[in-house]
């Protein structure tokens, strides 16, 4: 027991406390500067916005509130105790788009190049562990240098936390990346389990490894852009779904694909206002389908036509063009709308369409989304490229999610229906709910003049030609055995599928218990 | 619409327009009563001439057929009629020019008549002989009127002979240079100096002094030469800055012509008319008289009936000359119908009949009065910014635009007037295709004068909606933005020296950009209005302030207007460092549809909207011939914009590659040949689909890798392309 020491200058604790409170001024001042000026400067003249500055742009004004402003990592080795950066390199929390709640994160490039360490990784975590358990949806900027090598395997550990929550939240809440800078090695494993990953042109990047490695191993010179860039990953990969030219324009369009979705799997879809009415009927559609079934049409048209406000936000424009697939809304709300376009590869089914279509329909049928399903197909597309690259896996994909979708599946078929194709596109035997065609359906399994040179072996083919056609090249036969519904006026598609939609509102989908299905992944 | 919540004066007007209406009814019940000119008639051609005709048959209880050919089954002059039959392929050759498909389709259908409209058979004298052998009327001349006026130099005979002004001229062959200036002094420069075999402007010369002859002459003659083998010279005088008026006349086989107000057809695109108008701004009473008088005195000498044309070339000076007859209904014919209030078809059906003209236009005729002023406007699917190219396809979006002229409560005086006509052969949905003319339809619009007639035409032009191909409502709109079109006094020469560089598109001027950026900022915040309607919003949510935006017009780097609301009704617009104040007006907008109609400053205008842009940020928007994507950002985000980069310009291949694996069915560009953005390459069918490849920009081609049945893969190179600016 210390007895009669010299007592020690009283304790003021008000000064403490004042000092305290300077230096949580500064450690969140030092928080809110991220990296300093000057680094903020560097991502200023790459055409980039900060981490801050693009929640702003994407939350409602107001609406952030942050998380782990203050959290710092714990790594000493190579002299990292000395350089704490408060925030850690990524802001976190939650905020409103549109009034909707939502969860974000936003990695910050200026502090050690948005480098994800152990306390990075946590923090990302954090928000989304609450945003499973609040039902609200997750969206991540990236923009990251990549893993912090000073932490090593922590660092690993983090990157691997990220993605067992990126998958159990997969089907529980949407989960959106907008790519906006550097996201390469493991890190690119995140996005990829994501539901949709938006991109930049020219300020955006992703890849397993850089063009230096590339170059190596490979000896190809590519560019950053070339090689990863949003182009690359929208048209030719299709590991990206939406692109736009710069920050402002793809957080304005990440903020309007978060009004088509629902904010979790609990929840039915959205419902907005709209000045379109059920009523109206489209006659053009009785027309814009050319008499001849060789000429092609945009069928990106016919669905805009047929939705809200002629409004079709579309998931992977450029990627795979012979199927179309997005959101858009019937009286105000949101529907996944799976098409064939004849006007690329005549809108046949190939190994990218059908994996394209196949992840759509899965995402709608995670979230209570109703498919509507727009029907020209010719079949699957011939070749060697195709059976080499696995058409029989990969159509398959289609295939399984259009029969395990338990959500209100409608289907109009425009125009061909042809073969295996027919089968696959949400038809009548895939349980769908609504199977219509318009007048000009041909449904068959295939086209006249090759069932004619099959069945009659060649002879006569003109005659019998027609008598096929006839026969066969016209929705009757499917609708005299019940696999259509009805054929309908093309001019009164909206009204129908609006009722059509109101009725299955309630849908109860028989389902019986199973762990989950082995789709042909 | 009847609006019964306006006060009294305004009910009466709504009597009024009632009784009008009941009297319209009972004339038309007076005229159902009369028997019909006939019992059914054929109307053998397509398009809006078609539907036109369709529309005054039926209103005289006639029966109508229509005729078409494959592409056109479905068309909206087949839905229009009573019958139609289908005449062959696409080919006009092989459907609407072929007589004996015609003929097959009026005996087919027992049709007592039949209706050539303009173009195809109209002029044909084959086809109005075989009708007249088979006991089928005409609607149209005689046979003989069609030959005499079809052939140029016997026109011109019958017109001289007639007491027509023609073009003072030496008709016989000239011998030489002294020859040819002695013969231009006797005419009075200028002269134009012309091959007799003429046509294409081939050794053609206009001469204002002797030098010019002497200088001119001999070249011209060798060029006639070269050109037809043929060396023989006319001289002529030539009119300077000359007007293309034209004068209706409707005729009976009772000896009844009555002459109708001129038709100003002066604004020509390579001698294509783009728009007309009645009256024109350059004749006196008396020169409309006189020119009257002398299309009457044609129309006797040739025994003409039906309706029908004089062309006249008209100078400044007033004198005029006969250039030619046009034994038809003209495209342009509404004009007259809508400042004399008459009939023509309705006209023409009578006279077909052995009809005498109708009573009430033999009261006022044969100088039939007009009132106001009606212009025509010519919607083609040519796309002026690309060198008016032809475009085909689907009208993905077409929207009449009537609805702007449904005026507001504030006017009921108004809204039965519909000063607004559109003659029409498609709807939405329709196509328009490479077989036939590509005209959309014509757009005609009414004033008490002038000034109201053109002011109603820019507004229909800001209203109108076409999208999925290329037209030239732009450069319509443009014209009618032109002061010396605005004037009234123009030449034939109007295009060539308004746009000697070709169409640049419309530039709108500052308080026209300020009403722009205005309407884009009012749909940001009828929009983001419309985004705070969704459910499942917590609760401490505050709507956005959207009383300050700023809109940027020329891309996402491009030209920042602060557009300020200060109070309900007013709206402060700044750009660089200037400030207006815009009086905001009735805005309405049913949100996101593609019509905005609102006043600002007291302006009544249009604006169209076609929905978010699908790269950047932003709207697309149609706003007085301009089409433009204007970005519309909160203030803090336009302080953000500040570091964006300017987009990268993608440059476009130089080459065209195939873009799946098919086959090559046509190549439609030859090497060395220039492109236009748009303009259709090849055709390469794959899956048995047709997939037209186009040019991406205008380029000449240097090298072109295939040909027709060619097999490729995707990817192969078609074509190789140079650059031309």
């Amino acid at each position: 027991m210390a007895t009669a020491a010299a007592p020690a200058a009283p304790l003021n604790i008000p000064a403490i406390k004042r000092q305290f409170r300077a230096r949580l001024a500064e450690a969140e001042e030092q928080s809110r500067m991220g990296g300093g000026e000057a680094r903020i400067s560097k991502q200023h003249a790459k055409g980039k916005l900060t981490a801050r500055e693009r929640l702003n742009v994407l939350l409602d004004p107001c609406s952030f509130r942050e998380l782990d402003a203050l959290k710092t990592h714990r790594c000493t080795d190579f002299g990292m105790d000395k350089d704490h950066s408060y925030g850690e390199g990524v802001v976190t929390g939650r905020g409103t788009i549109n009034g909707r709640p939502v969860y974000v994160f936003s990695q910050d490039f200026t502090v050690w190049g948005g480098s994800l360490g152990q306390a990075h990784a946590e923090k990302i975590c954090k928000v989304m562990d609450q945003a499973m358990h609040n039902g609200a949806p997750v969206i991540g900027l990236n923009d990251s240098g990549g893993a912090r090598i000073q932490e090593g395997v922590d660092s690993l550990a983090g990157y691997a936390e990220v993605f067992q929550r990126n998958v159990d939240a997969s089907g529980l809440i949407p989960q959106l990346s907008l790519i906006m800078g550097p996201c390469a090695g493991g890190a690119v494993y995140s996005p990829a389990l994501t539901d949709f990953i938006m991109m930049v042109r020219n300020s955006s990047y992703m890849f397993v490894t850089g063009p230096d490695v590339v170059k190596t191993v490979t000896q190809e010179t590519v560019t950053q852009e070339a090689l990863g860039g949003a182009d690359t990953h929208c048209s030719v990969s299709g590991v990206a779904h939406v692109a736009r030219d710069n920050d402002l324009a793809a957080l304005k369009a990440a903020r309007e694909l978060f009004d088509f979705l629902p904010l979790s799997n609990r929840e039915a879809v959205p419902v907005r206002s709209t000045c379109d009415t059920r009523e109206r009927a489209i006659p053009a559609l009785r027309r814009i389908i050319p008499q001849d079934p060789n000429i092609p049409y945009d069928m990106v048209e016919i669905v805009s036509k047929v939705l809200d406000d002629n409004n079709f936000y579309q998931i992977m424009p450029d990627y795979a063009k012979n199927i179309v697939v997005g959101f858009g809304r019937m009286e105000g709300r949101t529907v996944g709308v799976v098409a064939n376009n004849p006007s690329s590869l005549a809108g046949c089914l190939d190994i990218n369409s059908s994996t394209k279509g196949a992840r759509f329909v899965r995402f709608c049928d995670s979230f209570n989304i109703p498919l509507l399903t727009f029907v020209d197909v010719p079949g699957f597309l011939p070749g060697t490229d195709q059976e080499y690259g696995g058409i029989i896996r990969h159509g398959a994909k289609l295939l399984y999610a259009y029969a395990e979708a338990t959500v209100p599946k409608i289907t109009v078929i425009t125009r061909k229906a042809y073969g295996g194709a027919y089968d696959v596109m949400s038809s009548k035997h895939l349980r769908g709910d609504v199977n219509y065609s318009w007048p000009g359906g041909e449904i068959a399994v295939m086209g006249a003049k090759g069932a004619v040179e099959i069945i009659f072996r060649g002879k006569d083919v003109a005659a019998r030609e027609a008598e096929y056609a006839d026969l066969f090249c016209n929705p009757l036969n499917a609708a005299k055995r019940g696999f259509l519904d009805a054929v309908i006026d093309p001019a009164s598609t909206r009204a129908r599928l609006c009722e059509d939609l109101e009725a299955l509102r309630n849908k109860q989908p028989l389902s019986f218990p199973k762990k989950h299905g082995n789709g042909p992944l | 619409m009847l609006r019964f919540t306006c006060g009294v004066s305004r009910l009466s007007s709504v009597r009024r327009q009632l009784c009008n209406s009941l009297l319209e009814s009972s004339r038309g019940l007076a005229a159902a009563a009369t028997k019909p000119p006939f019992d059914k008639i054929l109307i053998a051609n397509r398009g809006e001439i078609a539907c036109r005709v369709i529309r005054t048959a039926r209103k005289m209880g006639v029966k109508t057929v229509a005729v078409y050919s494959d592409i056109d089954d479905g068309a909206l002059h087949v839905r229009m009629a009573d019958e139609a039959v289908c005449i062959g392929p696409n080919q006009a050759l092989k459907s609407y020019l072929n007589v004996d498909k015609v003929m097959g389709a009026i005996k087919q259908t027992g049709a007592q008549a039949v209706h050539p409209g303009y173009g195809f058979l109209s002029e044909n004298m084959v086809f109005a002989g075989k009708c007249e052998e088979a006991g089928v009327a005409f609607i149209g001349p005689p046979s003989s009127a069609i030959q005499a006026m079809g052939d140029k130099l016997m026109s011109k005979k019958i017109a001289s002979d007639a007491k027509v002004n023609t073009i003072p001229g030496y008709k016989g062959v000239i011998e030489d240079t002294d020859h040819a200036i002695k013969i231009a002094r006797e005419i009075g420069y200028p002269v134009m100096m012309k091959a007799s075999a003429g046509g294409g402007g081939k050794g053609m010369r206009i001469a204002r002094n002797d030098a010019d002859v002497s200088s001119g002459f001999m070249l011209s003659k060798q060029e006639a030469m070269n050109a037809f083998n043929d060396d023989r010279m006319l001289v002529e005088k030539y009119i300077d800055n000359g007007h293309h008026i034209e004068i209706q006349v409707v005729a009976d086989g009772h000896g009844n012509v009555c002459a109708f107000p001129e038709r100003e057809c002066s604004v020509q695109r390579r001698n294509q008319k783009v728009l007309e108008e009645s009256p024109s701004c350059l004749l006196t009473p008396e020169t409309r008289k006189e020119m009257q008088r002398q299309a009457i005195a044609l129309c006797k000498a040739v025994g003409y009936q039906s309706a029908g044309t004089v062309e006249f070339i008209c100078a400044d000076d007033q004198s005029f000359y006969f250039l030619e007859m046009n034994t038809r209904l003209q495209v342009e014919h509404p004009v007259t119908e809508f400042i004399t209030g008459q009939d023509l078809v309705k006209e023409m059906l009578n006279v077909a009949a052995g009809r005498k003209l109708s009573e009430g236009l033999l009261k006022i005729g044969p100088h039939v009065p007009f009132k106001g002023h009606a212009i025509e406007a010519r919607v083609y699917a040519e796309d002026p910014f690309r060198n008016f190219m032809p475009s085909t396809g689907p009208l993905i979006r077409y929207q009449e635009p009537h609805a702007a002229f449904i005026p507001d409560g504030d006017s009921p005086e108004e809204s039965y007037k519909r000063p607004i006509r559109i003659d029409t052969g498609v709807d939405e949905g329709s196509a328009i295709n490479m077989f036939y003319d590509p005209l959309i339809s014509k757009l005609i619009t009414y004033g008490a004068d002038r000034r109201e007639s053109l002011a109603n035409m820019c507004m229909a032009l800001d209203a109108y909606v076409v999208k999925g191909l290329g037209h030239n409502l732009s450069f319509l709109r443009d014209v009618c933005r032109n002061a010396e079109f605005a004037s009234g006094h123009y030449s034939t020469n109007f295009i060539p020296k308004n746009y000697p560089k070709g169409f640049q598109g419309v530039q709108l001027t500052a308080p026209e950009l300020t009403h722009l950026v205005t309407y884009a900022a009012l749909i940001h915040k009828a929009r983001t209005a419309r985004d705070g309607s969704i459910n499942g919003q917590i609760s401490h949510n505050s709507p956005p302030d959207t009383s300050k935006l700023v809109v940027v017009l020329g891309g996402p780097k491009g030209t920042p207007y602060s557009v300020n609301f200060t109070s309900a009704d007013t709206a402060e617009v700044e750009v660089d460092g200037k400030k207006t104040k815009v009086a905001v007006g009735n805005v309405d907008w049913p949100v996101e549809s593609v019509l905005l109609q609102g006043t600002l400053d007291g302006e009544k205008e249009a604006l169209q909207y076609f929905g978010g842009s699908s790269t950047g940020e932003g709207y697309e928007v149609a706003f007085m011939g301009t089409y433009q994507t204007v970005i519309v950002r909160t203030p803090h985000e336009q302080e953000l914009s500040r570091h964006l980069l300017p987009p990268v310009v993608v440059d476009h291949s130089n080459t065209l590659r195939c873009p799946m694996p098919g086959a090559v069915i046509s190549v439609a560009v030859k090497e060395g040949q220039t492109v236009e953005e748009g303009q259709q390459l090849a055709v390469v069918e794959a899956m048995k689909m047709q997939n037209v490849l186009k040019a991406e920009a205008r380029a000449v081609v240097k090298s072109v890798k295939c040909k027709a049945g060619d097999v490729l893969k995707v990817d192969a190179v078609m074509m190789e392309f140079e650059k031309k600016e």
